[in-house]
């Protein structure tokens, strides 16, 4: 191999497996070839400790997160598609299936990625659908009806759930999710696990034609540990042979009552017929040994369980939707105990006893925060250990420099009420700032802002800013904008969009308003002021916070005391953003000069 | 190899290569041929809040996080970082932190997480090359001679405090 990226990349493959093998000849000449040196040279750059995945490579231990992990296994089970909108823990799955070739990109929300990812799965392909927990709240009107309707490829929605609220606003358990919309679910404890749960996912997905939820937790997201990939799936091979194709069934899709009726028992019966399937997937595990005290258990709290309790049996549940129940019951006949070990609701615990099987559960303490081994050890002695409140350590805040501060700044010298939003900016409610009264969910500051509005006496009421931030707006706040439009409060309202062109909250991420995809091409960019135009804002003024601060004070006072809807677009580029648009433009240019002097 | 699980806590600042080092110090272990769960928390780490990364390696690690009181070694990258993790530190673990005179032998202080790596290599049963090789490939060529200096110089320094 003679180009400098190609040597380094196979020293790396062979530094990291102590094989050492060349790209052309193991049959990968294209991407060993100049053509794929600047996606090779990136893929080496952004993997930087695990090992490069070559695809069509499978003997050799890597050593991956657990979204990588996912990544992968969704590259080599053949999804065509991968889209989602960004969520920690959840957004480094699509960057990272788009690193390794991937087709990934990035919806204005939850709900259309999955309706995007439905569409693609309606077309006999396989598509992964990723988002946080909550994100699974936005996207829940289709998840529902697409479990009716079922799909012709396989549909794997990723849940990504934060038990201790690491970056979260709530720590609802989406396990839930699974029995309430009636989609099965399988629950990964480390990175192996959520490769083969990944491609296990799949095959089920399109075996029953229904969407299957893969619930991880932020420890498994995060957690690196080895993954031994399996062979990736032989098109070929496969019969029959599925290529994207359109199949009309209009009373399977679409979803008037009549049609809706039956759909509801043909899901149903899928649900009994999984059941059946589950009771002898080998996915769930039961090990350790001796002992009549037996634990049942699921995700990360089952490798908790195993450093805890080493000897005890363990059954573990990797398929947690629709429960294996006559495997758990024949597990629990077999202990004169059988405590349930879980992270958050005791969703399992519930579903035993609603059996009629006699386990044991956590007390409510642990339903709080995640699980480790200390806390696991204490649920099996079942004493109710005090727990002092960890130290806190230093908590986040705004960078220096970030152009939110200085809307801050402004908010807080006029002592506005203001109905926030989530992002970066939802810091500016801490110290010292102190200038944002309100944050719920994505999207509500601008409802919630409205709401106020509509009943304070107007004195306050003329006092109420909604400010969202720019991928939050096309997220959810359009049809915030829409409503005060259509049901104007009596003093009118306010709202500051805080444009600094990223998602920066979850790590710099493009968004529609931004003019670029997650490939990194260059896309359409929708213009704020442009919308908040068409939909009949009053006013619409864009001001720079860092340059211009006593334009955006004058702006804000003169609309807050006005009776219009006034839109103010507050725009300056997050300094990340700035600063990797750079870093992407230097790389480009070294790659192109190295490509000349060749 | 015995069927000892090595535990070890890295803590300090966001921007102070917490995850860095935590990635490299998984990578020695991983080519040394051990089992290794790496665990961290990057939720907000951007923002200058606190980050810790958990490492354990051994034959067969279960869970990815390091249990209170049961820390081979607990390294600190900014000393005011220390109480909130010591309690992690068994009763006769490492607790490696960096300090001024440390800094002071650098020639890139944002390499201090990497010095810190090179006195973790004195305690930790992996060889001196798979650290190498971990350090070759986390940091691009422009960054690895800084890095590997740092390794070699936090090597010195504790071996020096080691023998004092
Ligand atoms: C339904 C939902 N999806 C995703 C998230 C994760 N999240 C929090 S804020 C945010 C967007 C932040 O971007 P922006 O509004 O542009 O503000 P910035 O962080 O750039 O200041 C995202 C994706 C969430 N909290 N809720
Ligand atoms: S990442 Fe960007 S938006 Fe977030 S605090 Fe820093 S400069 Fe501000």
């Amino acid at each position: 191999m003679k180009a400098a990226g190609g040597v380094y990349q196979v020293d790396l493959i062979a530094l990291m497996t102590g094989l050492t093998f060349d790209l052309e000849s193991q049959g990968f000449g294209d991407l060993a070839g100049l053509g794929c040196q600047n996606q090779v040279r990136s893929a080496v750059f952004h993997m930087q400790l695990s090992r490069i995945i070559v695809p069509g490579e499978t003997s050799s231990r890597l050593l991956v997160s657990g979204n990588e992990a996912v990544a992968l296994a969704a590259l080599h089970a053949g999804v065509a598609l991968g889209t989602g909108y960004p969520g920690t823990p959840s957004t480094e799955i699509l960057e990272h299936f788009g690193r390794l070739g991937g087709k990934a990109q990035w919806s204005p929300n939850e709900k259309v990625a999955l309706e995007v990812g439905i569409g693609a799965a309606f077309a006999q392909t396989r598509t992964l659908v990723t988002m946080k927990h909550v994100g699974v709240n936005v996207a829940a009107d289709p998840l529902f009806i697409a479990a009716y309707s079922g799909v012709d490829g396989g549909l794997v929605v990723v849940s990504a759930d934060d038990p201790g609220m690491f970056s979260s606003q709530n720590e609802q358990d989406n396990r839930r999710y699974a029995l309430h919309a009636g989609v099965p679910m399988f629950e990964p404890a480390d990175s192996q696990e959520a490769y083969d749960l990944t491609r296990t996912a799949f095959e089920l997905s399109e075996q029953f034609q229904l969407p299957v939820m893969l619930r991880l937790t932020t420890r498994v997201c995060h957690s690196k540990g080895i993954v031994v990939p399996a062979a990736p799936r032989d098109f070929r091979a496969d019969t029959p042979h599925r290529c994207p194709q359109f199949r009309r069934a209009i009373p399977e899709r679409v979803m008037i009552p009549a049609h809706a009726r039956p759909a509801h028992r043909r899901l149903r019966k899928k649900l009994a017929d999984v059941k059946q399937w589950n009771e002898v997937f080998p996915g769930n595990i039961a090990s350790g040994g001796e002992g009549d005290f037996g634990i049942i258990t699921s995700g990360v709290s089952y490798l908790h369980v195993r450093e805890a309790a080493p000897s005890a049996p363990v059954l573990k549940l990797s398929c947690t939707y629709p429960l294996p129940i006559e495997r758990i019951r024949a597990f629990v006949s077999r202990c004169s105990r059988c405590l349930v070990v879980e992270e958050g609701d005791p969703f399992l615990y519930e579903a035993f006893r609603a059996e009629g099987i006699g386990v044991e559960g956590k007390t409510e303490q642990y339903r709080f925060g995640e699980l480790n081994v200390q806390r696991v050890r204490a649920i099996i002695a079942g004493e109710p250990a005090a727990e002092p409140a960890p130290a806190k350590g230093k908590p986040p805040e705004l960078c220096q420099g970030c152009p939110h501060r200085k809307t801050f700044d402004v908010l807080r010298d006029i002592n506005c009420i203001v109905s926030g939003d989530i992002g970066c900016y939802t810091l500016g409610a801490l110290e010292p700032f102190s200038a944002m009264d309100i944050q719920l969910c994505m999207g509500a500051s601008i409802g919630v802002g409205a709401g106020l509005r509509h009943v304070l006496p107007e004195a306050e009421a003329r006092r109420v800013v909604s400010v969202i931030g720019d991928s939050t707006f096309l997220h959810s706040g359009l049809t915030g904008l829409a409503e005060i439009i259509y049901n104007r409060p009596d003093t009118g309202h306010v709202l500051l969009i805080l444009d600094n062109s990223t998602t920066a909250m979850t790590g710099l991420q493009d968004h529609a308003g931004t003019g670029r995809t997650l490939a990194g091409k260059k896309a359409k960019k929708i213009v704020l002021e442009q919308v908040a135009a068409a939909m009949g804002a009053d006013s619409v003024d864009v001001v720079d916070p860092v340059s211009q601060p006593e334009k955006l004070r004058a702006l804000l006072l003169a609309a807050m005391s006005k009776n219009e809807i006034s839109v103010i677009i507050v725009r300056r580029a997050c300094l990340l953003a700035l600063r990797k648009e750079s870093r992407r433009a230097r790389e480009q240019n070294k790659c192109i000069e190295q490509t000349q002097q060749r | 190899m015995t069927d000892q699980v090595y535990n070890i806590v890295i803590a300090g600042l966001g921007g102070q290569g917490v995850l860095t080092s935590a990635s490299v110090l998984a990578a020695a272990a991983f080519l040394a041929g051990f089992d290794v769960k790496q665990s961290e928390i990057h939720g907000m780490s951007q923002r200058g809040g606190s980050v810790t990364s958990d490492v354990r390696f051994g034959k067969r690690v279960w869970s990815p996080m390091v249990t209170v009181g049961e820390a081979d070694a607990v390294v600190v990258l900014t000393p005011n970082q220390e109480l909130l993790v010591k309690n992690y530190l068994k009763p006769d673990g490492w607790l490696l932190v960096a300090n001024d005179a440390m800094a002071g032998q650098l020639d890139n202080k944002r390499s201090l997480n990497v010095a810190l790596l090179g006195g973790l290599s004195l305690i930790l049963p992996i060889a001196e090359r798979y650290w190498e090789a971990a350090i070759e490939q986390a940091f691009a060529p422009p960054l690895r001679e800084a890095n590997n200096s740092a390794f070699a110089c936090g090597r010195r320094f504790f071996m020096g405090d080691k023998v004092e």
